[in-house]
């Protein structure tokens, strides 16, 4: 009885408020090295595979990224001209913008947690600068935002989850709308567009960046499906998201900039970091 | 019945900590509904076979550890499995008598009041609705009854704990 009333009183606790961080902190340390032995075959069989790979493979390899290099850096080029570009019209505006954002690239733990939420859990925490509510890309499109960080680990709830919804643009027109996850893996819901919206089969869906938590601009979806229904008051516009997001084991981090990370992220390894342009 | 000391926890302990392996284990996309809830299967096997030593307060802890290791509220795998290990302790002397099968039959019952718990608290929390296919696992739970039963006797004889 007397548990059943500690842990109501618990459950209110965790729900209303942060109180009880501390409790999850420690106890995620103890069940972080489950979640690392769960992890561990996906690992080696990782490793197994660079390890044991023939060098004739390696250097096919090799030769295919050194191609696709060169092809990313010509467009680099173009794409650095363009920012100046961009940045010398904007300053002529007076609006403020900032083009390129800080990453950190994170690892995916392989672990199932609730089938009915999608939440995955990555390895770098606030001894990285991790903070709640930073967003997560992978390198196709926005996955989710930081939603719990511990000690051991982050958890991450993906933008397909039910209780997730992010504020999106169609790139075509500017036309802003909101995204909420369906709870199907590679569906996005967008409830709030009325019947006459122009928007169409292949729309590219980019953030819009209001709210604060996603920097604009990165891709979110495509649309997949538009039933303008004249009985119905919205339409029904359904998207699939861009992002890898059942697949994806290397994943990034964003500092979009506006909430300053407690500490300075720099004693995380130098290597992990790179400065892109706005999308990966 | 000789008074043991701790003989043999930690082999209870290693049982719960592989129920947590297999918990959050990857599985593929169609097998994702149907995992049983391992923690409690074997929550419920050490309640029914050692009710002097597993009871109430060890069904909290570990669902206060699923809590962590699963993301949901901090306390709502604590309630639900309390909730279970307290109404076998109250029937496992006439439990422990049937048949694998009856038994069966009564570990799904429990798993499905434990679901029940769960869904009330995500209604409360404001969590979406769940499909039918959220009462799939304590199906599944009961199948594999017989397996686990037999499986964790086999263990408990072996390493004669009591």
């Amino acid at each position: 009885m007397l548990l059943v009333l500690t842990s109501i009183l618990l459950m209110t606790l965790d729900h209303r408020q942060q109180h009880l961080q501390n409790l999850r902190n420690g106890l995620s340390i103890l069940v972080s090295p489950i979640q690392y032995m769960v992890d561990l075959p996906g690992n080696i069989g990782q490793w197994l595979s660079e390890n044991l790979s023939s060098r004739q493979a390696l250097l096919e390899d090799n030769a295919k990224l050194r191609s696709q290099n060169l092809l990313m850096q010509a467009r680099s080029l173009k794409n650095a001209d363009l920012e100046n570009e961009n940045r010398r019209l904007r300053e002529l505006l007076g609006s403020s913008f900032k083009v390129s954002d800080r990453v950190l690239i994170a690892e995916l733990y392989s672990v199932d947690l609730d089938p009915y939420k999608h939440l995955v859990r990555i390895n770098k925490t606030a001894q990285h600068g991790v903070y709640v509510d930073q967003p997560l890309l992978d390198a196709y499109g926005v996955m989710g935002q930081v939603i719990e960080v511990t000690p051991a680990y982050s958890t991450v709830r993906l933008i397909t989850d039910p209780n997730h919804s992010l504020p999106v643009q169609v790139s075509r027109n500017g036309l802003r709308t909101i995204a909420t996850g369906t709870g199907k893996i590679d569906e996005l819901q967008l409830p709030f567009l009325p019947n006459n919206a122009d928007i169409k089969v292949g729309d590219l869906l980019v953030t819009s960046g209001l709210g604060g938590t996603y920097p604009p601009g990165y891709p979110v979806a495509t649309v997949s499906q538009v039933i303008r229904d004249a009985e119905r008051h919205f339409a029904q516009v359904t998207a699939v998201p861009l992002a890898h997001l059942n697949r994806s084991r290397e994943v990034l981090l964003v500092w979009s900039g506006n909430p300053v990370p407690q500490e300075a992220p720099d004693k995380s390894d130098k290597k992990d970091e790179t400065k892109p342009g706005t999308s990966p | 019945m000789k008074p043991t000391g701790h003989h043999g926890g930690w082999v209870i302990i290693l049982t719960f900590i592989i129920s947590f392996i297999l918990t959050i284990m990857p599985m593929p996309q169609i097998a994702i509904h149907l995992r049983p809830e391992w923690s409690a299967l074997v929550l419920l096997y050490w309640c029914m076979a050692l009710p002097q030593r597993i009871g109430v307060g060890t069904g909290w802890i570990v669902g206060l550890l699923l809590d962590v290791l699963k993301g949901s509220l901090l306390g709502q795998h604590a309630l639900a499995l309390a909730v279970i290990a307290y109404l076998i302790l109250n029937l496992h002397q006439r439990v422990r008598l049937f048949p694998l099968w009856q038994q069966a039959v009564v570990v799904m019952m429990l798993l499905n009041l434990s679901q029940l718990l769960l869904l009330w608290f995500d209604g409360i929390t404001g969590q979406p609705a769940k499909g039918l296919q959220y009462w799939l696992p304590p199906l599944v739970a009961m199948l594999l009854w017989p397996g686990v039963f037999l499986l964790l006797r086999g263990i408990r004889r072996y390493y004669k704990i009591r």
